[in-house]
């Protein structure tokens, strides 16, 4: 049994607010994430989907440390990443890797690719100057790409190959963990096909750890073990990828999952929609009790009172609703 | 008689690295009342024929190099600017992917929603303002009375949408150009925008043309397809013939490409390579050098759209001459 390489325990990453010019004073704070708590084994692919503003890109970066957690620990390999000093920080980073949406924003336009491959290898020490060449050519065809293109600047490639080069420089520290923030979002359906391939391959082969945020479920539905809904800061449902998306448990996940629509005019004529009232509800206010009832057709007084927890709702599934065994 | 005519529509950019031919002879008609969507890939020419069509394209760099786009007896690719302006904005309207830009941050929602009213229509600007109002009521604005008198920044991503959608509708249109309105925004605001554009559209009989890259919204809402790929068209027919029984192989290669129509576990369907460079136009078909389908004739010349059943049309040499079958 592969042990949990990731651990998140309550963790909670909130914004405060100011109000005031000269004077400033705390207005309340917005809950990007509210108490997540997730285990991640290792070696398994980890869906996160949700709409923008759950707070998905926000737990990444937390678990990154690129945001200070405001609460609670994130736990690479047991370490306690929160409290780490900055040297073993720096240390921990080649383990933890992160890719971004858009391969553009996230590459230097101004170093070619071997650059950008590199400066990870250095800064690390991961090699004897005199190997980085040779180490920069297998990361480039690792991804596929020829290193005959080492020389060219970002701007020379298509947006998925320039998605490859920051999967390669993710690579470059031999990481165990890799975040990767909307990876295909931006790509083409052809081109997003070759890059899902990519990564699964990099996966299997390397032992690779992934935690594969989008808001794409037939997408995350085909590269993950596991999946997690999130909803306003906070996990709503937890389980295998196909069992969450193919037979949801939670109102809210339901509701996602019959808004996809599906590339079959007929199964999309005949299908009956849970379509949402209004916009998910304000992170810095939200309401009390569970944050999804003011849009859940199934929504009764109980949902008001208390935040419910996540509770075993399957065979290695959790959802965290009160009306799970009633509708 | 179509309520829209295109025929032969070519338009380029001219740069200073080569001449784009963004659009390369496109031909098609849209009825009144009917749905047609507009697939491709970025690059495909979709949006470039729909900013052709209304007028939009920058001149320079880009260039209407032929062709008509004949409208209720008006080319609205020569007609005089006034004539054009008669028809944008008033019985042709657009709405873009991205509201946040296509919204003046400056004006008040008000403002910017009887804008088309205050110019298309003898009208004073109170009845405008009752007008505007309705119509964000009809797109799902709670509380629009008070809400209209924001600034586009208090709403969020799916309200900014409606309230372009609103702008759009609000000069009753006989068609509307909808450039991937919903492709920014989240699964479910993108469920409620298409509900929304499918009931005013029956509420007001208007033809939509809908470009999009997601085969799924699609097979949903529209009635007739074409499919786009290097700025011509590959294939189109109505909806459940194309999606049942596509006959072009560049079509077949994108619905294998959905992930959601694939079993998990198994490598995803690719399609080799990458969209042709338009600045080098191919001599033959422009999808022959990623197809799995190609041969000699395919690069010689170029394939014309041609019928192969009543309503169902595509440009393959290959499955013209019964040579290969690519059916789902």
């Amino acid at each position: 049994m592969a042990d949990n390489i990731l651990e998140l325990r309550d963790v909670k990453t909130h914004f405060a607010l100011h109000t005031g010019f000269l004077v400033k004073r705390r207005a309340g704070a917005v809950r990007a994430v509210d108490g997540v708590s997730l285990a991640v084994r290792e070696g398994e692919v980890l869906g996160l989907v949700g709409e923008s503003g759950c707070g998905k890109s926000t737990l990444a970066r937390t678990i990154l440390q690129l945001v200070p957690a405001t609460g609670g620990s994130v736990l690479l390999s047991g370490r306690n990443l929160g409290t780490a000093s900055r040297a073993e920080l720096q240390a921990c980073r080649g383990d933890l890797q992160m890719i971004f949406q858009d391969p553009y924003a996230s590459l230097n336009p101004r170093m070619t690719v071997f650059a950008a491959l590199a400066e990870p290898l250095r800064v690390h020490r991961i090699c004897p100057p005199s190997e980085v060449r040779g180490r920069v050519h297998a990361l480039m065809e690792t991804v596929g790409l020829s290193p005959r293109l080492a020389r060219k600047y970002p701007h020379e490639f298509s947006g998925g190959q320039r998605q490859r080069i920051a999967i390669a420089r993710a690579l470059a520290l031999r990481p165990k963990v890799i975040v990767a923030d909307e990876p295909v979002s931006a790509l083409d359906v052809s081109i997003q096909a070759q890059i899902l391939n990519l990564l699964s391959r990099l996966c299997r082969e390397m032992n690779l750890t992934l935690i594969f945020i989008a808001h794409d479920l037939s997408v995350v539905r085909h590269i993950s073990d596991r999946v997690a809904v999130m909803y306003l800061g906070k996990i709503v449902e937890l389980g295998p990828a196909e069992e969450v998306i193919d037979r949801p448990r939670h109102p809210y996940t339901r509701a996602l999952v019959s808004a996809i629509p599906v590339a079959d005019p007929e199964v999309e004529r005949g299908r009956q929609r849970i379509v949402l009232a209004g916009d998910p509800p304000s992170p810095i206010d939200p309401p009390a009790g569970c944050a999804f009832h003011p849009r859940c057709p199934h929504a009764v007084d109980r949902c008001r009172q208390a935040v419910p927890p996540l509770v075993p709702s399957g065979p290695g599934r959790e959802a965290a609703c009160v009306r799970l065994g009633e509708i | 008689m179509a309520l829209l005519t295109v025929t032969d529509l070519r338009t380029t950019f001219h740069t200073r690295n080569g001449v784009y031919r963004a659009v390369d002879g496109v031909s098609f008609s849209v009825e009144r009342g009917e749905t047609l969507g507009i697939v491709g890939e970025s690059g495909s020419g979709k949006s470039v024929t729909c900013y052709s069509i209304m007028g939009l394209v920058p001149q320079p760099p880009g260039r209407i190099e032929g062709g008509s786009a004949m409208f209720d007896g008006v080319d609205l690719l020569r007609c005089s600017p006034r004539q054009a302006r008669s028809v944008r904005g008033k019985r042709i309207s657009m709405i873009f992917q991205d509201p946040m830009t296509s919204l003046n941050p400056y004006l008040r929602i008000s403002e910017q929603v009887i804008e088309p009213l205050l110019i298309h229509e003898r009208i004073s600007r109170k009845e405008a303002l009752g007008r505007a109002l309705a119509m964000m009521e009809a797109v799902g604005i709670n509380d629009a009375a008070r809400r209209i008198r924001f600034y586009p920044h208090e709403f969020s991503g799916g309200m900014r949408q409606r309230v372009m959608i609103a702008m759009a509708l609000v000069t009753r249109p006989e068609l509307l150009i909808a450039d991937e309105p919903t492709t920014a925004l989240d699964v479910t605001v993108q469920a409620q925008i298409l509900d929304l554009i499918r009931r005013e559209q029956r509420e007001l009989g208007m033809a939509v043309m809908f470009v999009t890259h997601d085969l799924g919204v699609v097979a949903g809402l529209c009635d007739r397809v074409q499919v786009m790929y290097g700025g011509r068209i590959m294939e189109t027919g109505d909806t459940l013939t194309l999606f049942r029984s596509p006959l072009h192989p560049y079509t077949r290669a994108l619905q294998r490409s959905v992930p959601g129509l694939q079993p998990k576990g198994e490598e995803l369907f690719t399609i080799p390579g990458s969209p042709p460079d338009p600045s080098k136009p191919a001599a033959g078909c422009g999808f022959a050098p990623r197809c799995a389908f190609a041969a000699d004739a395919c690069t010689k010349a170029r394939p014309e759209l041609e019928l192969a059943a009543p309503g169902h049309a595509h440009a393959c040499v290959r499955a013209r001459a019964g040579e290969i079958s690519v059916g789902a």
